[in-house]
């Protein structure tokens, strides 16, 4: 920084430590309970260090599922969970980016009325709507169905905005030269929007995975039947579970695989997810 | 808003519109109509008749006590999440600022709960907090606090502003640091020439300067704790105990789903409703004149 | 048949607003046109036009002998180099000059056969796979022409492409341009606001002020017969002296050169109209104020009794010989009358 005071570049290091300590202690004793036997864990205080069931608390979560859940394995949640996840966010990525090229390079009667339309969706999230929403797709009989699992969160004004913004940063001169070479709206599109979009579909994609993956509330609504649970709305299943306790291996085990997908993307690519945060909250 | 380039088909734009706005009309803008309508009404216990009955729903939930201490209830809860979970993160990530060669690495490990969702973060921080096996209970009692989160009404929201800014803070960490290091380094370097130590500088140069941020932030964060916390409380506390960890979003879904209120529910909708728009209202109008990243 | 030839071609924009006025001439095959004006001139306008890349509110625009208003760029057998080159960014060189051929469904070895002979003639046979941000300024600008050359159009349209390059580069890329033009022996139409390079490049010159053609005509005939104040002052380096009339200098230097047409009432005389005179010829007097030696010439800025002044060029060899005070005449074919409006007499 700017002048050298020992002293305090040791405490914020202490901060820093202290910090990350914080954000990561809850998760690693998460995972170090889901490797010990029900019986570590039934009387405080409980190991802080791993122990040695974490090949069979783990496996018995995936084949097998925990019966408070409806005895639900959870790789079925777990793959209810990335499909849901893939489909919102391959969906709201194709209905925006759609929806934005139409709104920019485009003049047609209404086209404020629909920028509008879009942009009232920003007030309206799920919770605020819960009890209608729920009405139309039971009447649409989507209930229980993949498409009413993510069909109903693809229309966000979020990405649409993001979209827009960035092609009104494309020269006008490019979509000029297109017309001259003879390319038609659709052709620019494919040829030369789509391309020059890669990088904010990438770091879209991080975040819509991330959002699509987490859903609770939705799934809780639209799934009556056991096979279509998620891995982040089962869980509460497990966890409060009525009259008997908590089977706190296994949850601790549920719990890390729900969050380790999209840890693991944000990790990975963490340059593209902070631009995707940064650029969508513009 | 246009560009000065446009395409000159007549239906081309309307079919490109098209899936997101039967998206949106089907399932924001009708449902939403409908909520605003059957607030107007209350329905018999089979759903077979309906009573027009004006504002009558409103005026049974501001004069219900139960509704009111959930009015409060959100209130201190969103405030408190907000303000833990802003100072915190606006504390690390002027401790990572500092350390500008660590920063990156440092960013790294204090981002990722982001991407761990609210139900979860709530579930293990349910799990630490357990009144007879949680490792932080049992630290707690080690000092002589008492917990028991199933019985405490305090406690257990308690457990709910912890989880839930436990969660918020890396969020609130990445927009800080990076409003952070778009001070120009020019500005603090002719302060300290200005005889202006560290603390000083912060308050007097630093905090300023980050204010659109901290504004925009303040903005998310209470949108946050109003909206996206549903998952965390239904996932432990239920509300509960005894409607201590109750929240406005909470109600509404218990109300509509447990309880089969369908004119209270939609009422507590529509109010929700109007407490967004106020708060988007608010962001757009003051907020625009940002940092730009 | 006119290559290109606006009938009463104009454009007005919603609220009224004027861009282009009453636009009338024709475009000879393989010529080489230059439009140039201050901004804001309409002479972008106009070639947008020409393009597709505006519509026609009023006139006939015709290409190769039909009227194009309703057709869409790609259809008018054009080819346009931006000022920003508008190259694709995340396509290669190669690629970048395909586009328009592949669109027109062109096979890709006819396609490949275009594209070689562009490159060699370009010299950009080296960058084919390149991306344009891996290359320098003036090496965009040959991609632009190359993918204009690739279509072997009608006509060709630039939009002031040498704006954006280094003075050193700029001059280079006008003899490019003009060996271009006769190599191709293809019809330029070429907007620019440097009268200097339009000078140099047109074999015609149409100069516009305010959405409206001041003159067309060959560089020497604007230079030497500007049909209005206004093209005598845009027109050459350093502009035109313009005298009022009604000063006591003008009208000595009416009488020195020759006859003064009754309505005129200002007198426009080029830096090289003027001629030192020494002993008892008839002559005005000047003070020598700055001299500016720009190497093989020397312009003089000259003061007159009643507080007019101008600008003369002479050869620095002359020039340097000469004291603060002289004496100076016209030459009467150098005279240029203007009338009240501004028009040549």
């Amino acid at each position: 920084m700017v002048e050298n005071r020992p002293f305090l570049n040791f405490l914020t290091h202490v901060a820093l430590i202290t910090g990350v300590l914080f954000l990561c202690f809850p998760v690693w004793m998460a995972l170090v309970a889901s490797t010990h036997t029900p019986e570590a864990l039934s009387k405080a205080p409980i190991p802080l260090w791993f122990g040695g069931e974490a090949i069979a608390n783990y496996s018995e979560l995936l084949t097998g599922g925990v019966s408070a859940a409806g005895g639900v394995p959870v790789s079925t949640m777990m793959w209810n969970s990335l499909w849901m996840a893939l489909g919102i966010t391959a969906g709201k990525i194709v209905v925006s980016i759609l929806a934005a090229f139409a709104i920019v390079y485009f003049k047609f009667p209404f086209r404020m009325g629909f920028f509008w339309m879009i942009f009232i969706t920003l007030m309206l999230p799920v919770e605020v709507r819960i009890l209608p929403t729920f009405d139309v797709i039971a009447r649409l009989e989507m209930l229980n169905t993949w498409a009413g699992l993510t069909i109903p969160l693809m229309a966000s004004a979020t990405a649409t905005f993001l979209f827009r913004q960035f092609f009104l940063t494309i020269p006008d001169e490019l979509v000029e030269a297109a017309r001259i070479d003879r390319a038609g709206p659709l052709r620019f599109f494919w040829d030369i929007l789509l391309p020059l979009s890669r990088t904010n579909i990438a770091a879209l994609f991080i975040i819509l995975f991330i959002f699509g993956w987490n859903q609770y509330l939705w799934p809780l609504l639209i799934t009556t039947e056991q096979d279509l649970y998620t891995i982040v709305m089962g869980i509460q299943r497990m966890a409060n579970a009525g009259e008997s306790l908590p089977i706190w291996h296994l949850v601790m085990g549920t719990a890390i695989l729900a969050l380790l997908p999209p840890v693991l993307v944000v990790v990975g690519m963490q340059k593209l997810f902070v631009r995707g945060l940064v650029e969508t909250e513009k | 808003m246009q560009k000065r380039v446009i395409f000159q088909n007549l239906w081309l734009p309307y079919l490109l519109v098209l899936p997101q706005i039967i998206i949106t009309l089907v399932f924001f803008i009708w449902p939403s109509w409908q909520a605003l309508t059957s607030s107007l009404y209350i329905e018999d216990a089979f759903g077979f008749s309906k009573q027009f009955v004006w504002f009558q729903n409103y005026s049974e939930l501001f004069t219900n006590p139960a509704y009111l201490k959930s009015f409060w209830t959100t209130l201190v809860f969103g405030v408190s999440v907000t303000f833990l979970a802003m100072s915190i993160a606006l504390l690390l990530a002027v401790a990572a600022n500092r350390v500008i060669k660590s920063a990156t690495g440092y960013r790294t490990l204090l981002i990722w709960p982001y991407a761990v969702a609210p139900a979860l973060a709530g579930v293990i921080w349910y799990f630490l907090l357990n009144p007879s096996i949680g490792i932080v209970s049992y630290w707690l009692e080690s000092v002589g606090v008492e917990w028991n989160h199933y019985v405490n009404g305090g406690q257990a929201l308690l457990l709910v502003i912890v989880a839930s800014a436990w969660k918020q803070i890396s969020y609130n960490f990445l927009f800080f640091l990076a409003g952070l290091q778009s001070i120009p380094k020019s500005l603090l370097e002719a302060a300290a020439i200005d005889k202006a130590g560290p603390i000083r500088r912060f308050w007097t140069i630093t905090f300023p300067l980050l204010s659109p941020t901290t504004f925009f932030l303040l903005i998310v964060n209470l949108v946050f704790a109003f909206f996206d916390t549903f998952a965390l409380i239904h996932a432990t506390t239920n509300g509960g105990p005894a409607d201590a960890t109750s929240v406005l979003v909470f109600r509404v879904y218990n109300s509509g789903f447990v309880g089969q209120d369908y004119g209270s529910s939609a009422a507590q909708s529509v109010v929700l409703m109007g407490l967004v728009v106020v708060i988007t209202f608010i962001q757009f109008r003051y907020v625009e004149r940002r940092v730009q990243y | 048949m006119a290559a290109v030839e606006l009938e009463n071609v104009g454009k007005t924009y919603p609220g009224n607003v004027k861009a282009v006025e009453g636009a009338n001439f024709a475009i000879e095959n393989g010529e080489f046109i230059v439009l140039v004006g201050p901004s804001g001139c309409g002479k972008s306008t106009i070639l947008r036009m020409i393009a597709g890349l505006e519509t026609i509110t009023e006139g006939n625009v015709h290409i190769g002998g039909s009227v194009v208003n309703a057709l869409e760029p790609g259809e008018r057998d054009i080819a346009m180099v931006f000022q920003n080159y508008a190259l694709y960014p995340h396509m290669s060189v190669y690629n970048n000059m395909a586009y328009g051929l592949k669109n027109s469904g062109m096979r890709r070895n006819e396609i490949r056969q275009r594209i070689d002979k562009a490159a060699s003639t370009l010299q950009l046979e080296p960058y084919l796979t390149r991306k344009p941000s891996q290359l320098s300024g003036g090496q965009r600008q040959r991609v632009a022409m190359g993918r204009a050359i690739v279509r072997e159009p009608k006509v060709f349209l630039f939009d002031e492409p040498l704006s954006n390059l280094d003075a050193k580069l700029r001059t280079h890329m006008r003899s490019e341009l003009k060996s271009l033009h006769t190599d191709l022996g293809a019809t330029f139409i070429f907007v620019t606001h440097d009268q200097v390079e339009a000078m140099s490049l047109a074999d015609r010159i149409v100069i516009m002020n305010e959405g409206r053609i001041e003159q067309i005509g060959t560089p020497m005939e604007l230079y030497d017969r500007p049909s209005t104040r206004f093209v005598a002052e845009f027109i050459g380096a350093p502009p035109m002296n313009l005298f009022d009339l009604e000063t006591v200098t003008a009208q000595e230097f009416a009488k020195l050169a020759g006859k003064k047409p009754g309505e005129a009432e200002t007198l426009g005389l080029r830096p090289e109209a003027f001629e030192v005179v020494t002993g008892r010829a008839k002559g005005i007097i000047a003070q020598v104020g700055m001299r500016e030696v720009l190497g093989s010439e020397t312009m003089l800025h000259l003061g007159f009794a009643d507080g007019q002044s101008a600008t003369m060029r002479l050869s620095s060899q002359f020039a340097s010989q000469l004291f603060d005070e002289i004496k100076i005449t016209v030459r009467p074919e150098n005279a240029c009358w203007f009338d009240e409006n501004g028009a040549l007499i």
